[in-house]
Formats: structure tokens, sequence, C-alpha cells
């Protein structure tokens, strides 16, 4: 495997080339283009993955026309989650992206979901 | 020489695993650039915002004393269009980066056209249903219901308004030659925060619009 030492530059007399040289820029460049380009779905997958959440909300629709019940509304839960899910995974790139990035908007999500929680069960929406 | 190797091997969180090719000048600890993880950790601080506005409008839903309700007024059929509008400019978004990612600066201003062009026909709905409602009746101090309805939807409508802009900066930038392929981190940037607008929409549309 070849890399990039941080050692000067040795590239004049054959050896390798440190971060700095700009063939080693571009060659960087070039590789982490080929990486976005295999990690990254194509136009066609983000395509049907549009289709697929205005299925998903076309079926919400439907499902409110229906009689109102838990079930119901679980439903909708789900299917919510589920189309907040495929968003942030794929058209925000949170699948293919850093866990570093993952780990700082769920922090965010879950402790969103935490506090309101609290504020739910306190004003008695939440029956216990 | 060939084989000479000084830098750690690359592990799932190492910069070279995640590296676009504009980040390649500047490596950074966590392999990520610091615009991408500060606009990573603005959206998890908007989830709090967004998640207090949709408390509290649990909270007050069925308080109103007196007074039409948003319940009572809602066009179910009306706002599915402008919720399908909002998840299609997400594709055309990600379309954009996708394209500028390749190097295609005018598919890249297409499609970001595209999608402020979608989310203006958003905004144009989330007016004509105000302006509905208000002739209805139920403005935003006509009760509690309303005022949590009216302040939890407006946020949102001003958040999709700043993505507009930003939107129609970034096209302004791409005619004058300023994001090329090299800079496509800054469409990436913009266009996470456009998702995360249409992921809070998913959200107020189910809680707030179809769980009754």
């Amino acid at each position: 495997m070849t890399t990039t030492p941080p050692i000067p530059s040795t590239a004049a007399s054959g050896g390798p080339a440190t971060a700095t040289d700009p063939a080693t820029d571009a060659s960087l460049a070039a590789e982490a283009a080929l990486i976005e380009r295999h990690e990254h779905p194509s136009d066609g997958t983000y395509i049907l993955i549009a289709l697929a959440l205005a299925v998903v909300t076309a079926a919400e629709v439907g499902i409110f026309y229906l009689k109102s019940s838990s079930v119901t509304t679980v439903v909708l839960l789900a299917m919510m989650a589920l189309k907040f899910s495929v968003v942030a995974g794929y058209f925000m790139h949170l699948k293919f992206d850093s866990p570093v990035l993952r780990r700082l908007f769920v922090a965010g999500l879950v402790l969103a979901c935490f506090v309101y929680s609290v504020v739910f069960f306190l004003f008695g929406v939440f029956h216990v | 020489m060939a084989d000479i190797t000084l830098d750690p091997p690359p592990g799932p969180e190492t910069p070279a695993a995640h590296h676009h090719p504009a980040d390649a000048h500047h490596a950074t600890a966590t392999g990520v650039s610091n615009e991408k993880m500060m606009m990573w950790a603005f959206l998890g601080s908007e989830c709090l915002l967004f998640g207090a506005l949709i408390s509290t409008y649990i909270l007050y839903r069925h308080k109103a004393v007196h007074g039409p309700t948003p319940h009572g007024l809602y066009d179910i059929p009306f706002t599915s269009v402008s919720s399908f509008v909002l998840l299609m400019s997400s594709l055309s978004m990600v379309l954009a980066l996708a394209a500028i990612q390749r190097g295609d600066e005018r598919r890249l201003r297409v499609w970001l056209s595209t999608t402020a062009m979608l989310g203006s026909v958003f905004i144009a709905g989330q007016i004509y249903e105000f302006t509905s409602f208000i002739r209805r009746g139920m403005t935003i101090k006509t009760n509690v219901t309303s005022g949590a309805f009216y302040v939890l939807t407006g946020f949102h409508g001003a958040h999709v308004t700043i993505g507009i802009i930003m939107l129609l900066s970034l096209v302004n930038l791409s005619i004058r030659g300023k994001i090329p392929q090299a800079r496509s981190e800054i469409v990436e940037i913009a266009g996470l925060y456009w998702h995360f607008v249409d992921i809070v929409w998913v959200i107020i549309f189910t809680v707030v619009y179809l769980i009754p």
C-alpha cells in the first residue's frame, strides 16, 4: 500500500511524495472522489427512494381517512419515523458519512426526545 | 520504498475513510471538516428547538376554550400536496449535490434552482393556508391552540425561507464560477440544512395534521 508519510519530499529523487505535494493532493482528491462515488447512491437510487417516500406519504394520507384509532396513530408514527430515517440516512448521507456526525445528530435527537417526554409526563399527556 | 507507511492504518473513523476532494487540503482530528461538523451540531440543536415547538402544540392542541381550532380548518389534500412538493425538493437537492460532485456545474444550477422553486411553492402554499385560516376566524391570538400552531408552522416556514435564500445564493455563486467541484462541500452543507427542514416537516405533517 502506498501512502503519504509526513517527511520531507523525496519525489524528485523518485521517493514517496509528501502531503504538500500538488501531485499527491490530486491523487488524494481522486481517491476520495472514488470513495465518494462508491459510497453514495446513484441518481437512480435517489429517485427510487424519493418515489418510495412519496408512496409512504400517500399511504399516510389514506390512513388519515380511515376511522381513527390508536392503531392508526401508531402506524402513522411508524411511517413518520421511516420517512425521517430514510431522508436522514440517504439524502443527508448519515448512513455513509463519519459515525461522528451520526452521533452528534442522534445526541441532539435523543436529548430532545428525552426532555420533551419528561415534559409530557409532567403535563399528563402520557398516563402511567 | 513503495510500501512505506508512516500514517496509522485507516479505520472506520480515520480521515481517509471519509474525505471528500474538497477536504483533502486540511485534515482535522475527526476526519470531518469543521464546517460540516458545525452544521451537524447546529442541526442537533435545532432538534431541541423544533422539539419544544412541537411539544407545545401537542400540549395545547385540545386546550382551546373558544374560536375555531386548526383541526377544524385543515385542508388535508392541499397540505398533502405541499408535503409532497417539499419531499421532492429534497430529491432535487441531493441531485444537485451529486451533480457538483461529478463536476457538472450546469446541472448543479438546474437542480438548485428547482429546489428553490419547490421550496417557494411550499411557502406559497403555507401563505395561502394561513390566509385561509385567518379569513375563517383563526388568528394567532384566537386561542392557545391556534397560537401554538402558527408559531410552530411559522418557524418552520421561516427556516424554509432561509433555505431558499441559501439556495439562490449558491446559484449566484455557481454562475460566477465560485463553486467548482473541489468546493462541493458548501453545497453539501446547504443541503444538510434543506433536508433537515424537510424531515422536520415530515414530523409536523404527521403529528400536527394527520394525528387527530
